[in-house]
């Protein structure tokens, strides 16, 4: 099982930024010139990291930047990032799409890709057409498909309309279907790009469930590419973390998540500002949280948690305020929430200092997203009049928790430590 | 312990920046051959989906630009087509160019119409332009049909036709015109994929080019209109196929084994020409198109 099935050597993807226009042609010929005199590219020493959000002087990209992975049979890796951190043009390239500019794949098995679900698809035809022709796209033989054409039809749940052209199904429906028959793949390597976040909950389970059966129980190779870390944690035993292009983290899917969940993502500790990269909806504003200062350097496990949070009144108003919030961890699930106890604003600009007593956090990296309501709030007729969202983070420390007890926690306990008393008769 | 386990550098296969120059993998072509057959499968039966004549269609299209022919070149211009019904003539000239105009066009956009799926999956791209020219095949072979009918229909009116014994050649004619198509169609689709310009160049080409392919008229006439300028009649490979063609269904015409000649080597190097371009293209040309 140690054999290395995949191993992807210096790879590098070089792209063209701007239109394909009046200047490809001279680009092509002073390329075709220097080929010509046994010269290297002239376009390929050129080229900016792939940083989307900076302004580069080239116009050439580093899509991907001396790639090196090696994956062993039955492994199922986890490639994160952020959007256009390169980890499609690495699913391509692998999916043959598209080929590499510099640097080789070899592979000791046959890899099918599922960059798309229900790739080839065609309107016109029936349900049971279009399987076949899917899953002929995707690299299955017609026995091959013949063989599993039942078990295809149950897993989608589509049995009734099968016999109907695909433009009536629904787009839930036509997502099933299109799954079904990429689940029966059977390759040695599985590339999978986010697929999974189309379809409803009952589906998305079962898709990540068959997949884990894939890697898991037929012991084949996964390359497994998602934004839901959930998914990613479920499913993979490795993962590399992309950053413009190269790999800035390699290893296990915990450790991994971690880096990337406190690296690759900018929530400020100790003092943030609050600005409406922040804000995701459209409140009144006429109270405006305005910056959040987290009062205690170490948090740990029976530790308080104390912030000061500034407000700004743009718009009087007679009513009791009152501060929410929720917790989440860095998996962005949110763990709980907080209510403070309603209170008048007679200044334009206060200071509220919160604290979060008894918080039962277990040790690891938590956010805060905050709100600031009005109105009854007895009777949950509460007006958001501005809300933040991950606002601050903070990191919760390891402690002895259990009283004259060592308790080193581990994360897969999860996140909550409850308190506990026994009583023995 | 399984040898090939044992040595670490055996790949099955590697992905490299560049193909080699002619690699036409008829065995993973091979491989795909299911995944062909559905392609032409559902290009035959989705293109009249919803509509009432349904493959009728197929006729109409040849039989009405057999009619016009007829009228425009041979009673108004009054070209001569010796003992057969010049409706028969047209009629076999145009089935035989359609057949040919099919395959090119439908070959050289094959990137740019194909580009959604390319770019999501991997199989040999050679196959869609492949399964254009099998189904078109299809379409060629009912053309073929009415064209049958027509023959039996002016036999019974008492016209003197028969066809040559050389038909029996006639699927090296159609094997000749359906890799001309593709060859072409597989340099024009390449090049498509980066300047645009040639897809709007193919619809008027191909045209253009009917009329110099001895479609309405036969090669006899040719240099003694034409004179001087005969050569772009004489050197264009598809007006020695259709003349082959006609002198095949209807023993009409001459057989020119030189222009035969000229016309199986010009095909040739396009198809191979096109061949690699083809190859060199299906690589990176998700990134241009």
């Amino acid at each position: 099982m140690n054999e290395v099935i995949l191993k992807i050597e210096n790879l590098s993807k070089q792209y063209r930024l701007g239109t394909v226009g009046t200047g490809t042609l001279s680009h092509d010929l002073n390329r075709w010139w220097h080929k010509v005199r046994g010269k290297e590219d002239p376009f390929l020493k050129i080229g900016d990291t792939n940083d989307r959000a900076s302004k580069g002087t080239s116009d050439y990209v580093w899509a991907l930047k001396d790639i090196n992975i090696e994956v062993k049979r039955g492994e199922a890796l986890g490639i994160i990032g952020k959007n256009g951190a390169g980890k499609s043009t690495l699913l391509k390239i692998l999916s043959k799409v598209t080929g590499p500019t510099t640097g080789s794949i070899k592979s000791r098995g046959r890899i099918a890709s599922l960059l798309e679900v229900g790739t080839g698809f065609h309107p016109e035809l029936t349900g049971k057409e279009n399987i076949y022709l899917n899953g002929a796209i995707l690299g299955m033989t017609k026995a091959e498909i013949n063989a599993k054409y039942d078990e295809i039809v149950e897993f989608s749940g589509c049995e009734r309309y099968i016999d109907t052209p695909v433009k009536r199904y629904s787009s839930g429906m036509t997502v099933r279907l299109a799954f079904a028959v990429a689940a029966f793949l059977e390759p040695d390597i599985l590339v999978i790009d986010e697929v999974l976040a189309v379809g409803d909950a009952e589906f998305q389970k079962k898709a990540i469930g068959k997949m884990q059966d894939i890697s898991r129980g037929e012991g084949r190779t996964v390359l497994f590419v998602s934004h839901n870390m959930a998914a990613v944690k479920n499913l993979c035993t490795k993962c590399v973390v992309l950053e413009h292009g190269g790999i800035v983290f390699e290893g296990e899917t915990e450790d991994s998540l971690n880096y990337y969940l406190s690296n690759t993502r900018s929530i400020k500790r100790g003092i943030s500002i609050i600005d409406d990269s922040h804000r995701r909806r459209i409140t009144s504003r006429k109270i405006e949280l305005v910056k959040i200062v987290s009062k205690c350097t170490n948090i740990t496990v029976r530790s308080e948690m104390d912030f000061d949070i500034y407000l700004k009144v743009n718009e009087k108003d007679d009513r009791k305020v009152c501060l929410t919030g929720t917790i989440c961890n860095d998996k962005e699930m949110e763990l709980g929430s907080f209510f403070s106890k309603p209170f008048l604003i007679s200044k334009d600009e206060i200071v509220v200092n919160l604290s979060i007593i008894n918080h039962n956090l277990s040790i690891g990296n938590y956010y805060l997203n905050i709100s600031i309501s009005i109105g009854d709030i007895k009777n949950s007729n509460l007006e958001v009049i501005d809300h933040a969202y991950e606002v601050i983070g903070f990191e919760v420390l390891n402690e002895d928790v259990v009283d004259n007890y060592v308790i080193k926690w581990n994360k897969s306990w999860g996140d909550i430590f409850f308190d506990t008393k026994i009583e023995i008769y | 312990m399984n040898t090939k386990l044992s040595n670490k550098d055996e790949w099955l296969f590697e992905i490299t920046p560049k193909n080699k120059l002619l690699s036409l993998n008829l065995k993973e072509v091979w491989q795909y051959r299911d995944l062909l057959m559905l392609f032409v499968k559902r290009d035959v039966i989705t293109v009249y989906k919803q509509t009432i004549l349904g493959p009728l269609w197929y006729l109409i299209q040849p039989l009405f630009t057999s009619i016009i022919f007829t009228i425009i070149f041979n009673n108004i211009a009054g070209i001569k087509t010796g003992g057969i019904p010049p409706f028969l003539f047209n009629l076999a000239g145009v089935t035989s160019w359609n057949y040919f105009k099919a395959c090119l066009t439908s070959t050289s956009d094959t990137f740019k119409k194909n580009a959604g799926i390319f770019g999501k999956v991997y199989f040999p791209r050679i196959i869609m332009p492949l399964s254009n020219v099998i189904s078109n095949l299809l379409k060629f072979g009912i053309q073929l049909l009415i064209l049958i009918g027509f023959y039996g229909y002016f036999i019974l009116k008492g016209f003197a036709i028969s066809p040559n014994i050389s038909i029996l050649f006639l699927p090296f004619l159609v094997v000749v015109m359906a890799l001309l198509g593709l060859g072409l169609g597989m340099l024009i689709s390449s090049m498509v994929t980066k300047y645009r310009d040639l897809s709007f160049l193919v619809t008027f080409g191909v045209q253009l080019l009917m009329y110099v392919s001895a479609v309405m008229y036969p090669m006899s006439i040719v240099k003694e209109k034409l004179g001087d300028i005969s050569w772009i009649v004489e050197y264009n490979p598809m007006a020695h196929i259709i003349e082959t063609s006609r002198y095949m269904l209807l023993n009409e015409g001459d057989l020119n084994s030189k222009g035969i000649l000229f016309s199986v080597i010009f095909t040739l190097v396009v198809f191979l020409a096109g061949l690699v371009i083809f190859n060199k293209t299906e690589k990176s040309f998700i990134d241009t198109v």
